[in-house]
């Protein structure tokens, strides 16, 4: 049993990679849907926007399954890696980006006014007055949905991507001894979602200090 | 003669109605553990908000089921009921984990909308002479409402969404149903793309009709 552990681990920092790698796409990807959202219409607005919708309203499960054995019936096929880290971005774009919007929404137009008269380029209104208003808004649902990505990995297990859920079941199903590993996984994962909130919060404060 | 054309058959007008049939069930699980967690989560909500020792006993347990990955939870009872004498099959097992699921989510959203009415009102519907439970009916109740009730609906949603994941035990709702009929019809575009369809459909109203609440609520 406890033979076992440190190839959990070694697995829980692979679940921990691709969680923080779909994040840091979707972070970019939702960043980007949202703009188009607020300021394009036609055709790339309504693709944003059922990019938005589809990743809100169905299961991660289904678009996990989605990009692998639908994009597999086309005969695109990739590693249960690549599968999970496109499930889990494409759901994430889609979380950030309304949260993003929300943010976005949420500093007056005066203040870009106000900015753009005292001189300022459009680019330094956006880093200097907008982005630090808006990263204090969606900061808390950015710390949310990277636990949600912790979490969201677990699926991994049902496309055969060897994480900590899918490690833990082939020590599982080799054993029989189900409860056991996957109470141990249990713990692993609580902990290291207790450290996201920890770390979250001390860079918060290092972040949010005036 | 080729055998597995007698395996395989393609989709047919009789498949829409199996999904139908099994969204039917992803409803009726979602509907029950989102009923039955809300009222126990608002109880939870409730305990969090007003004892900060009884917080501090809850709030570490309710941690469990947000941080651990449902499906882990869901393997974690299926397993472990059999071990006190619980006999469940996969709906029940499902269901249970799915109302601690949505009570644990429901209580944080509880607690904030208590929190959400201010002390000073509080002390105003106390000083009118309303007893306790009254000022928790006729004040806390329907402001506390409005100020979390996107949130909840939010809850609901994810509760619907995951509730895909009983699937794992063999329960058969609206993925499980899809992907039974992949394999027997081997087309498995059409049919994710109309199980999301389902999903779409049931999930993109509720979200739609609680965000234009929201939007007449903050007038």
């Amino acid at each position: 049993m406890f033979k076992a552990l440190p190839d959990l681990l070694q697995a829980a920092l692979l679940t921990l990679e691709v969680a923080a790698v779909s994040m840091i796409l979707g972070v970019l990807i939702g960043l980007g849907l949202s703009l188009i959202r607020i300021h394009l219409k036609g055709p790339l607005m309504w693709l944003a926007t059922i990019w938005v919708e589809l990743a809100r309203n169905t299961p991660a499960l289904l678009q996990l399954f989605f990009f692998g054995f639908g994009l597999g019936a086309f005969g695109i096929h990739f590693s249960p890696y690549v599968i999970v880290l496109l499930g889990l971005t494409f759901n994430n774009a889609g979380y950030l980006a309304e949260n993003f919007r929300g943010g976005f929404g949420a500093v007056p137009d005066t203040q870009i006014r106000a900015a753009r008269s005292l001189g300022m380029t459009a680019f330094q209104t956006y880093t200097r007055i907008i982005i630090p208003q808006v990263l204090r808004i969606v900061y808390y649902p950015m710390t949310n949905q990277m636990v949600w990505a912790v979490l969201m990995s677990s699926l991994g297990m049902l496309v055969g991507f060897r994480e900590l859920s899918g490690e833990t079941q082939f020590f599982a199903s080799r054993t029989f001894r189900i409860f056991e590993y996957f109470a141990v996984t249990a713990v692993i994962y609580y902990i290291i979602v207790k450290i996201i909130l920890g770390a979250s919060r001390l860079l918060a404060m290092r972040l949010f200090r005036y | 003669m080729q055998p597995t054309e007698t395996f395989f058959s393609g989709f047919a007008l009789n498949d829409l109605w199996f999904l139908g049939e099994a969204a039917l069930r992803t409803l009726w699980i979602s509907l029950l553990a989102i009923s039955c967690g809300s009222l126990i989560g608002i109880v939870f909500g409730w305990v969090l908000s007003v004892s900060r020792s009884g917080g501090f006993l809850l709030s570490p347990v309710l941690d469990i089921f947000r941080s651990v990955p449902l499906i882990i939870q869901l393997v974690l009872f299926y397993n472990f009921a059999p071990m006190i004498g619980l006999r469940l099959d996969p709906f029940g097992a499902g269901l249970i984990v799915l109302i601690f699921y949505t009570s644990a989510n429901v209580a944080y959203v509880a607690r904030g909308g208590i929190d959400a009415v201010s002390q000073s009102m509080r002390r105003a519907a106390r000083s009118l002479g309303m007893t306790y439970w009254q000022d928790m009916r006729y004040v806390v109740w329907p402001i506390g409402l409005r100020a979390v009730f996107p949130a909840w609906v939010g809850v609901a949603l994810g509760v619907m969404k995951d509730s895909a994941l009983v699937s794992v035990l063999g329960y058969i709702e609206l993925l499980k149903a899809s992907q039974i009929l992949i394999t027997r019809t081997q087309e498995t575009i059409l049919i994710l793309a109309i199980a999301g369809a389902f999903y779409f459909a049931l999930s993109y109203p509720i979200s739609l009709f609680a965000s234009h609440l929201e939007e007449r609520w903050s007038q």
